[in-house]
């Protein structure tokens, strides 16, 4: 038996490896992918472009739009004198924020009257927008403290005092990349089982595959093997550059890890496997391919939180492998959770793989074409 | 006269199977429908604890705050260590901890201390949770001093003005990306197995004996699936205007020049790909990775690509989802701003033309 499978496993690696342009696309783009969409996930905001419309000659708006100009968050690209100025600014999106302070802007503030700051920003990225609005709130408030402090004005009764655990700078790449490797991981498992079965269907050559001695469960391991090593393999690989280039902390076990990641695997190639083996053509295994992935992505919890999702798309994404495997893989890099803990994201990966393996062994025998 | 017969031949092919039919009608449908519903950044009903070492009634005012917040699922912990705790479980985002000295540090008019402990692991939330909590504050010291007939004196006031989506709706600004991402989707899917289809079956050479030239072949392989697509996307358009109620600020001939633009764009992509790619395996792994995760993450949807480095940021003008997306975004909210519209129309022009020109350098040099 073991040396059947061996044969398979060889022929497998031998498909999927033959052609110089199959090894350069399972190989390459990972990796490159990475490293770009590393770098592009973040919701951390920099040089967000703002025109500043100043008609205060005092100091103290000076100073204030002097830590705008010195945020990391901001950088002001244009200066305007005139109302109508602004419109073209953001409808043409020169810039995101226009910062406005009025004429009595200084003379307000020295009177102890509130002085209004006038932030308009661009809302057709809303989040964008939200991000910019809290960054300057943050400029605006440190500003505050420090005016009151300077001019004798009286602290508030009560002060906040925030501390964040696992990310104590609160930066968001921590979060993303991650979630990166999962994606990256599914992509690949996708990519080595979703046109296997598929492709060999359409060619003609499963039927032979099944009048071989070949049992289906043996067929079912030579088709796993691969893309289960293959995944293992890249997947060490992405971590590896998510730890020592990114730089982000890898708190937990190992063991930890690569169990997450071996059921994961199963999952995915399970799912791989199965939409495999009920597609007819190469071009309806790549349909079914994208029509799993692309909700296993977007309702992951990768981008926008399940918490936010109505319950009826929430129960959903019970069914979604990644959306376990992100929360281990999250829970192993920053929290450094201990394998316990991580239980009930574990059986539930398991649950699919087998689930998915049946169905997809079950598939080989009784549909023929 | 031609052509026609091989458009007539791909019609044929698409209806034959039917996988080409449920890409261009039932993907766009059921994507929409899920991700719409699904996918959304306001963040509401944040789970939070609060710790009230030694309950009076300045501490009731506080937490009163907390209870009638929209943006908190309030519950109270005995203790800092429970609530860590829950915490480390998962059932709670944040702790806020009102020491026991909390009243009396506040009568003497010293600065009370409230801490704020959040779960950094989601940044985001994290700066949304720390946000909503300094409202809570700000609001509970206005209420403060208007129960001692006091005004709340703070030296700036920060005013902001949301324009072309005043109340934040994430969803505007959702829906109308998830439609470029669905649409690059679809646009690559139609086309990513045409040529090599051909080329791996033999077929090709069957169809360059005919006296059809390699232009005719492609616009034959374009048209029937730019008509599918176009089909696609005036559902997808359909439903994002009456069942999502995004707002259509811009005209509607605006949008369907810039999608049939973006769409031809798309399907020459796919075209590209199946003449490059030698078989529908390789094809079909190449259109996996260039299509739903370059659009998804590099076109300006949920990033914000001007916070990306350099580097990543000319990569992302390779992206045609990216004029797309912005020309989406302005036509829904913002209105029909040339400035923005013409610049993405174009870039969009000239990608389409460089892919239909790789496709037709590529297929002819294969003949040799």
């Amino acid at each position: 038996m073991l040396g059947r499978i061996y044969a398979l496993v060889l022929k497998e690696f031998l498909a999927l490896l033959k052609d110089k342009r199959a090894r350069f696309v399972l190989i390459g783009p990972p990796l490159i992918q990475l490293m770009v969409f590393g770098y592009a996930a973040t919701f951390d905001l920099k040089n967000v472009p703002y025109a500043v419309y100043n008609e205060d000659r005092g100091s103290a708006a000076r100073e204030l739009l002097a830590d705008f100009d010195g945020a990391t968050s901001f950088t002001p690209v244009a200066q305007i004198t005139h109302e109508s100025e602004i419109a073209p600014l953001v409808d043409g999106k020169q810039v995101l924020m226009v910062i406005h302070a009025g004429p009595n802007f200084s003379a307000e503030l020295a009177a102890g009257r509130p002085a209004p700051l006038q932030v308009i920003v661009d809302g057709r990225n809303s989040n964008t927008a939200m991000l910019a609005i809290n960054d300057a709130s943050v400029i605006v408030d440190r500003f505050n403290t420090a005016w009151a402090a300077a001019h004798g004005g009286s602290p508030p009764p009560a002060h906040i005092e925030m501390r964040a655990w696992f990310n104590p700078n609160l930066e968001s790449r921590w979060f993303f990349l991650p979630g990166i490797v999962g994606i990256l991981t599914l992509l690949l498992t996708m990519l080595v089982t979703a046109l296997s079965v598929a492709r060999e269907r359409e060619q003609g050559t499963f039927d032979q595959l099944l009048v071989t001695p070949l049992r289906p469960v043996e067929i079912l391991i030579g088709k796993t093997l691969p893309g289960f090593l293959i995944g293992m393999a890249e997947a060490s690989v992405i971590m590896l550059a998510a730890v020592f280039w990114f730089k982000v902390p890898l708190l937990g076990s190992l063991l930890t890890l690569y169990t997450g990641i071996a059921l994961f695997l199963l999952s995915g190639v399970g799912v791989g496997l199965m939409i495999s083996s009920f597609a007819a053509t190469q071009q309806q295994g790549l349909l079914g391919a994208f029509i799993f992935m692309v909700p296993a992505i977007i309702l992951s919890g990768f981008a926008t939180p399940i918490r936010n999702m109505p319950l009826l798309v929430q129960d959903i994404t019970l069914f979604n492998p990644m959306r376990y495997f992100l929360l281990v893989l999250r829970g192993v890099f920053l929290e450094g959770m201990p394998f316990h803990l991580l239980i009930p994201q574990f059986w539930p990966m398991a649950l699919i793989g087998v689930t998915a393996f049946g169905i997809a062994g079950w598939l080989f025998r009784h549909r023929m074409y | 006269m031609r052509l026609r017969g091989l458009i007539r031949k791909e019609f044929l092919q698409i209806v034959r199977d039917p996988s080409s039919i449920a890409i261009a009608f039932l993907m766009p449908i059921f994507l929409l429908l899920l991700f719409g519903y699904g996918v959304s950044l306001d963040s509401e009903h944040i789970p939070l604890a609060l710790v009230v070492e030694q309950p009076n009634t300045d501490t009731a005012d506080f937490s009163a705050e907390f209870d009638h917040s929209k943006y908190f699922v309030t519950s109270y912990y005995a203790s800092t260590r429970d609530a860590e705790q829950a915490m480390m479980a998962g059932r709670v985002n944040a702790i806020v901890v009102l020491r026991q000295d909390f009243a009396s540090t506040l009568r003497r008019g010293d600065s009370a201390p409230i801490q704020l402990i959040v779960n950094g692991v989601d940044a985001n939330t994290g700066r949304i949770i720390s946000g909503y909590v300094q409202g809570a504050w700000g609001s509970w010291l206005a209420h403060a001093a208007q129960k001692r007939g006091e005004v709340l004196q703070v030296p700036v006031q920060m005013q902001q003005r949301v324009w072309f989506n005043s109340e934040l709706r994430s969803r505007n600004f959702l829906v109308p990306g998830l439609v470029a991402v669905i649409m690059t989707l679809i646009g690559a899917l139609l086309t990513a197995m045409v040529m090599s289809r051909e080329w791996e079956r033999g077929t090709m050479e069957a169809l360059l004996v005919t006296p059809l030239s390699m232009r005719e072949v492609i616009i034959g392989k374009l048209l029937p699936y730019f008509i599918l697509g176009m089909g696609g996307l005036v559902l997808a358009v359909g439903m994002s205007l009456f069942l999502f109620e995004v707002p259509l600020r811009g005209s509607l001939w605006v949008l369907f020049v810039a999608s049939a633009l973006f769409l031809v764009t798309a399907l020459s992509m796919g075209l590209l790909i199946s003449t490059v790619a030698r078989s529908q395996f390789v094809a079909g792994l190449i259109a996996l990775i260039a299509t739903f995760l370059p659009a998804f993450l590099l076109s300006g949807f949920i990033f914000d690509i001007g916070s990306m480095p350099t580097v990543v940021q000319v990569i992302t003008h390779i992206v045609a989802a990216r004029y797309y997306v912005a020309i989406l975004q302005t036509v829904f909210l913002a209105g029909n701003v040339w400035d923005v519209i013409l610049p993405n129309a174009l870039a969009l022009l000239l990608l389409a033309t460089v892919f239909l020109g790789l496709t037709w350098r590529n297929a002819r040099k294969r003949l040799e």
